[in-house]
């Protein structure tokens, strides 16, 4: 889209909603809209239906998990002669317990020296929408952040958990049905108003939200054929987690 | 008198109209469906965490495995995007290329959808006639990367390699001799270009050949006519894109819409149906190959009298030659840099979409200045349309649920990931 359309988009949309607008932004030829779950639905209509906008179409929905937002595995800035080792230093011990069980203790002895320092300010997951308007030929990314909604719990055991909470789009555009399955599947964030929040792409009875930054890469349990039992099994992982390539974040402009 | 019940059948997971791993919750009444409850998700492999975990060029074969009967057009996607966030633009060869085999793409999608369409409600015959051309379009896959479908020709900055000069032959064997492999070799005595440029001279003949097993055929049309209608209004609603969209009567392709590569050069029209049934859609997707054919052809017109770089000679993101790497030290560097440790991409997000065979393939791409996407989420076509099976499934006949199933076009690799 030409730039200079994204401006004026960009005006209309600051135009209509005014002080509900937390951010928006044009990066890489593309809009950014961020606005607060509360205000979510009025803006998702009007986007919709008024006639500058029309956003007919949802295209995505997904949510991003910030909890390692700019962290990176291997700092180089200082030495690089102490070298890189493969074994995953897991940085959020208690979401690892799984791996706890395993026998071998030599992972979770590496595993504290990794300290969590991302640069993330706002809440840890956001949804973001992708809108397309075919009647004006343009494309908008809505962000949304949910806040952690702790006074929702009803259990009294798992107070500790809390409830990440979005309205639901699906009465807007009802292509968001799945995505929101999805999302609610992958990262545990829950939409109000959605009328069959299942788990879709996970195994039947899954336990956890696999996309979030916090849950290893290998999983929690592993599936064989147990000919003893003379069924399918469930067991911890028995492989350690590696990190094949370290992730390093290069500020240096050599490297662009 | 006892009340009749509705009753609920299991359909799949693996069922040979189900193209792939599907299972369907099926609640009948009589031989009417009255609701479908698709369960998906047998052939995840997330994907997109995975590619959380690596640097960005090993996503790449990743992406060939989502809808792996359209293998290029979903790298060109992926690697748009990165193109985008690092803000090169590849050469005008390279795009190209890309086009050319964005549409060679697009042929082999259709004719296999067309092929298992087919077969799937009762024409056993076109399928064994798509599976024939599609043959010489891998052959096309394999001279250019070596592999026949899961190509990862496309990389960030170009594309792998240049078209060969020359196409590779068959050989005499026990089981053909001299004289058959001649015989088989006529067209592959040129370049690449030229076996190309061979193909899209038949290639017409051939789809008048598939229309005419079809598009008069009593049983086809009994069988596609008024099956799974979708107005526009509910396609738009549902998230639909692709021939889905066009075949409900929306005049909308990202190619002249939001034209990316050199879309914007050439010359092509866009087909668009009026019913929104499996025909129209069925229709479409005829006129889609012929479209094709002829981007292919402009393509090969300009790849021939254009020589020259296929990959920018930037070295952070693309490999220096081979010769080079072997004599200097700074590409050796490079090269050893480039594939331990990758590039790093300028933090922010990108969501590009490109249009590939099913519909609108998006890549949302967040980067946190890493050398491994901070998250990949893919768009997938058919992941919308299959969310859809519902709602067009009701009120139809057990046997137009295959029917539909086959209209929509379904890859579960894509609709997983």
């Amino acid at each position: 889209m030409a730039e200079a359309e994204l401006k004026a988009l960009s005006e209309t949309i600051q135009n209509r909603f005014g002080p509900h607008v937390l951010s928006l932004e044009i990066a890489n030829d593309e809009l950014t809209l961020e606005v607060d779950p509360e205000f979510l639905l009025e803006a998702c209509l009007a986007l919709k239906n008024e006639p500058s906008f029309k956003f007919e179409m949802l295209m995505d929905l997904c949510g991003v998990d910030y909890l390692e937002y700019g962290v990176s595995e291997w700092s180089t800035t200082q030495s690089t002669s102490e070298g890189f080792s493969r074994g995953v230093e897991v940085a959020f011990p208690e979401a690892s317990k799984a791996s706890e069980t395993l026998e071998n203790s030599e992972v979770s002895e590496v595993s504290t020296s990794k300290t969590l320092k991302t640069s993330w300010q706002k809440p840890r997951f956001a949804v973001v929408y992708h809108l397309l308007s075919l009647t004006h030929n343009h494309r908008l990314r809505l962000k949304t952040f949910p806040k952690a909604d702790f006074a929702a719990s009803i259990d009294g055991e798992h107070s500790q958990d809390s409830y990440i909470r979005v309205p639901s789009v699906i009465e807007i555009w009802n292509s968001a049905n799945w995505y929101e399955r999805e999302t609610f599947d992958l990262f545990g964030i829950l939409f109000d108003g959605h009328p069959d929040l299942r788990r879709i792409l996970t195994d039947y009875g899954f336990i956890g939200h696999p996309f979030r930054k916090d849950f290893p890469l290998i999983g929690t349990v592993e599936m064989r054929y147990s000919a003893k039992n003379e069924r399918v099994i469930y067991e911890p992982v028995s492989i350690e987690p590696r990190t094949l390539v370290p992730k390093v974040i290069r500020d240096d402009n050599r490297y662009l | 008198m006892a009340d009749i019940q509705n009753y609920t059948l299991n359909f799949g997971p693996q069922h040979p109209a189900a193209h792939g791993v599907l299972r369907l919750i099926l609640e009948l009444d009589g031989e009417v469906i009255e609701r479908a409850d698709p369960h998906i998700g047998l052939l995840h492999r997330a994907t997109e965490k995975l590619a959380e975990s690596k640097p960005y060029n090993q996503s790449i074969g990743y992406m060939d495995r989502l809808d792996y009967v359209s293998m290029m057009c979903n790298e060109h996607g992926y690697v748009m995007a990165i193109e985008k966030l690092l803000g090169v633009k590849p050469p005008i060869r390279a795009q190209y290329i890309r086009v050319m085999f964005d549409e060679i793409t697009r042929i082999l999608n259709h004719l296999l959808w067309l092929g298992a369409h087919g077969l799937d409600i009762g024409a056993m015959t076109v399928f064994l006639y798509c599976f024939r051309e599609r043959e010489d379009l891998m052959d096309c896959y394999e001279a250019v990367s070596g592999a026949r479908m899961h190509a990862t020709y496309y990389r960030p900055g170009g594309v792998y390699r240049d078209l060969p000069n020359q196409m590779p032959k068959y050989k005499p064997s026990r089981w053909h001799n001299k004289k058959e492999v001649n015989q088989m070799n006529t067209n592959r005595e040129g370049s690449l270009l030229d076996f190309i440029w061979d193909f899209t001279e038949r290639f017409p003949k051939r789809v008048d050949e598939y229309e005419n097993l079809l598009t008069d055929n009593r049983i086809w049309k009994q069988r596609t006519v008024g099956i799974g209608v979708v107005s526009k209004e509910r396609a738009l609603q549902l998230g639909f894109s692709g021939p889905m969209l066009r075949g409900s009567g929306v005049e909308w392709d990202l190619r002249k819409k939001q034209p990316y590569a050199v879309y914007d050069k050439l010359d092509f029209d866009i087909p668009v149906g009026k019913e929104g049934d499996s025909y129209d859609r069925y229709l479409v997707r005829i006129e889609e190959m012929r479209q094709s054919n002829h981007i292919i052809r402009q393509c090969v017109e300009w790849l021939r009298q254009n020589p020259g770089p296929v990959m920018l000679p930037d070295h952070k993101i693309t490999p220096p030659s081979r010769v080079a790497m072997k004599g200097d030290m700074e590409s050796l560097i490079h090269h050893f840099k480039l594939f331990s440790e990758g590039y790093c991409l300028p933090p922010g997000e990108v969501y590009v979409a490109v249009e590939q065979p099913k519909g609108e393939f998006g890549v949302y791409l967040v980067s946190d200045g890493g050398n491994k996407p901070y998250r990949l989420k893919i768009r997938a076509a058919g992941f919308a349309h299959l969310a859809a099976f519902d709602e067009m499934v009701r009120g139809h006949m057990i046997a137009d649920a295959v029917a539909i199933i086959g209209t929509q076009d379904i890859v579960f690799g894509e609709i997983d990931r």
